[in-house]
């Protein structure tokens, strides 16, 4: 066997003497040439440029990719952050040259002027009027940011998205649990070929498209039926949300569902139970983790969500103990009030502070339901 | 158990009514000039002609943004990071965390770090603060707020491709004499191909239906030209919808057209997803063979 190193070629593969398969019976020292001894530096993996180069380029991208995602959390967080440092901000208020560059061609360029005009008078206003974002006004109950005297309660924003999430949950928890008790105990094969693309579609309907139904169809329908006095409220939105959250809760139950040891449904079966009591008792009970789970990711997903409660709940920062008046919720008002926002200002920071409370919220719910479903997983393994 | 029916009953029921609604309302507008002509009469007749083209343009932007990047960083997490590294598991966290954040949260960050600071930055080289180009809603942020709001679906997608590939065929690579880049260049990405395909039909099915993020960095309710340059603001098919059912002067006049956008976007996330899951379906059975 020749155990010179045959050159490696630039592309391609080739037969290298390299790995411990391919080490022949070492020489009789002092007989062989030296050059057909078998060195320690030969077994060693070769330096080669490329692969060097390919391995800290594709580990540079990954920390980029991690890098830019904490930007993420860094900078939202970094943006609410002087909330608590109040300080004179008159100096960041101007940017009057900020054109509106959208609808200035259509306008026409007078109106244009008249819009910089507003802009300007604006912006001399918050200037001379900036409302603190003290901790007492971000705990009253006005949310009134564009006004002579800025308001800056969140807890209106903030019990308008709590009332929208439970409500939503509160329908699509039962429905989506039942559904999913549904086919993993009693329906017919079928039927599963028929339930399930149906909750695909569903899980693939664009927010908007939810949102948009909600407000032309379901908005009157609803009200047509109960005949209460707001056209878009809470319930309104909390139903159209429920809509959302149905296939999120769904696929997570359904999949705990799933993962009960097929055993312990035999077993029960086999001791006389019927298949309800067994599917009610025994398999529910067993997924609870997953379920509970479930629930969580859809919570959260509810809490978030903005277009379909920004078309469908009315969008006025009331607090009431009904659910048929106007409600506003956190997202729905960043999503609203943001483009009109001048950067650096109060307004600016309060709504990035209700960015970074929802984006704890969310993050604590998932990190919590993943707890959940990880238990569960752990616990399938061990055989428990 | 008739209870549980009946709840499985109602969202089949649920799925259908929407559709029919809506395909119902969208009958009579729906039409070749709808797709292919501009809006006219203040919107409340003509077609949807330039949001369809800025939809495609946003996806195309930001798929090229976002898939290689999240086909790299997931070649890095499956091939090159052991199951202890501290960057593997910031990673993993790391898209675990984004997958859960709201959309609106990525268009603050879009208009706060893409349009005021990274946009501010570029005015400032380009032309000392004088001409303000950058530093406004534009399809190039919008774009990207998108990839990186998808990046987490096109890194799990591209990892999950990726272990389906058998171990066998890359200790045989590695065997014949192969170097590890190698190995992945010319064995496993090839065989990954389904699964990064999926991950970027998702991503841009995802993209095309979220409209939180693009509220206030880029879209527009009516610009008279396409968008020419990445500087450009653009029209899009899920903004338009929003606007013009909630802030239209004449909802009522507009009613058809509001449907038949609705529709085609639908149709768009339907063609997308179902490709998606035709992909999906492949991969998993070449995973049980």
């Amino acid at each position: 066997m020749n155990t010179e190193q045959t050159p490696p070629g630039r592309h391609g593969l080739t037969v290298r003497m390299t790995g411990p398969a391919a080490k022949p019976a070492p020489p009789p020292s002092g007989d062989a040439p030296a050059s057909s001894r078998l060195r320690k530096e030969d077994l060693k993996k070769r330096f080669r440029w490329d692969e060097f180069l390919a391995e800290k380029l594709i580990t540079a991208v990954a920390f980029a990719s991690l890098a830019t995602i904490a930007l993420i959390f860094v900078f939202v967080f970094r943006e609410a952050f002087p909330i608590f440092f109040p300080e004179e901000q008159q100096e960041t208020v101007v940017v009057q040259e900020k054109e509106e560059t959208y609808g200035e061609e259509y306008l026409g360029s007078g109106t244009a002027a008249l819009v910089q005009g507003k802009e300007r008078l604006q912006s001399v206003e918050s200037a001379g009027s900036e409302g603190e974002a003290s901790l007492e006004n971000l705990l009253s109950v006005t949310w009134q940011p564009v006004s002579g005297d800025p308001k800056y309660g969140v807890i209106p924003l903030v019990i308008g998205s709590l009332k929208v999430t439970f409500l939503s949950i509160g329908i699509a928890a039962p429905v989506a649990i039942l559904a999913a008790l549904f086919i993993s105990s009693f329906a017919p094969k079928w039927s599963r070929e028929i339930l399930k693309p149906a909750i695909e579609i569903l899980a693939g309907f664009p927010s908007v498209v939810i949102g948009f139904f909600a407000l032309v169809t379901m908005a009157s329908f609803l009200q047509d039926l109960f005949g209460y006095q707001y056209r878009l409220n809470a319930f309104v939105g909390g139903v159209a949300m429920s809509l959302a959250v149905i296939p999120i809760v769904f696929t997570v139950a359904e999949d705990a569902l799933a993962a009960v040891p097929h055993y312990m449904t035999e077993a029960s079966l086999a001791l006389g139970a019927t298949r309800w009591q067994t599917a009610l008792f025994v398999r529910l009970p067993a997924a609870t983790p997953g379920v509970f789970a479930a629930v969580l990711l859809g919570f959260g997903r509810a809490f978030g969500e903005t277009m379909i409660v920004l078309m469908a709940t009315g969008n006025a920062a009331l607090i009431s103990l009904s659910f048929l008046e106007p409600v506003r919720t956190m997202s729905a008002t960043i999503g609203a009030e943001m483009a009109e926002v001048v950067f650096g200002d109060t307004h600016y920071t309060v709504l990035f502070l209700l960015g970074s409370i929802l984006f704890i919220f969310t993050f604590t719910l998932n990190a919590v339901a993943e707890v959940f479903i990880r238990q569960r997983l752990l616990k399938r393994f061990r055989g428990a | 158990m008739g209870l549980t029916a009946v709840a499985a009953l109602s969202i089949v029921a649920v799925v259908v009514v929407v559709m029919g609604v809506i395909v119902a309302g969208a009958w009579d507008v729906l039409s070749w000039e709808f797709l292919t002509g501009v809006p006219r009469e203040g919107m409340t007749e003509g077609g949807i002609f330039p949001a369809i083209v800025g939809t495609a343009l946003l996806v195309m932007i930001m798929s090229v943004a976002g898939v290689p990047v999240g086909t790299v960083t997931a070649i890095y997490l499956s091939e090159y990071a052991s199951v202890s590294s501290v960057l593997g598991r910031g990673i993993r966290f790391a898209v675990n965390t984004l997958a859960g954040v709201p959309a609106i949260v990525f268009g603050l960050f879009g208009l706060g770090f893409f349009v005021q600071f990274v946009g501010s930055g570029m005015d400032q080289l380009i032309s000392g603060g004088a001409e303000l180009k950058w530093a406004q809603p534009n399809i190039l942020w919008a774009s990207m707020t998108m990839a990186l709001l998808t990046l987490p679906v096109v890194i799990v997608s591209v990892e999950e491709a990726m272990k389906t590939v058998p171990q066998d065929l890359r200790a045989a690579s590695l065997a014949l004499g192969a170097t590890k880049w190698q190995t992945i260049w010319k064995i496993v990405l090839p065989n990954s191909m389904t699964g990064i395909l999926t991950g970027g039909i998702l991503a841009v099915s995802r993209g095309a239906g979220e409209v939180a993020p693009i509220l206030f960095t880029g879209a527009a309710y009516f610009l008279p030209h396409l968008p020419g340059s990445l500087a450009d603001q653009f029209m899009e098919l899920g903004y338009h919808v929003y606007i013009m059912s909630t802030q239209s002067t004449n909802v009522d006049a507009t009613k058809g057209i509001q449907y038949a956008t609705t529709l085609v976007l639908l149709l768009l996330t339907f063609l997308l997803n179902f490709s998606a899951m035709f992909f999906r379906s492949r991969i998993r059975a070449r995973q049980r063979s």
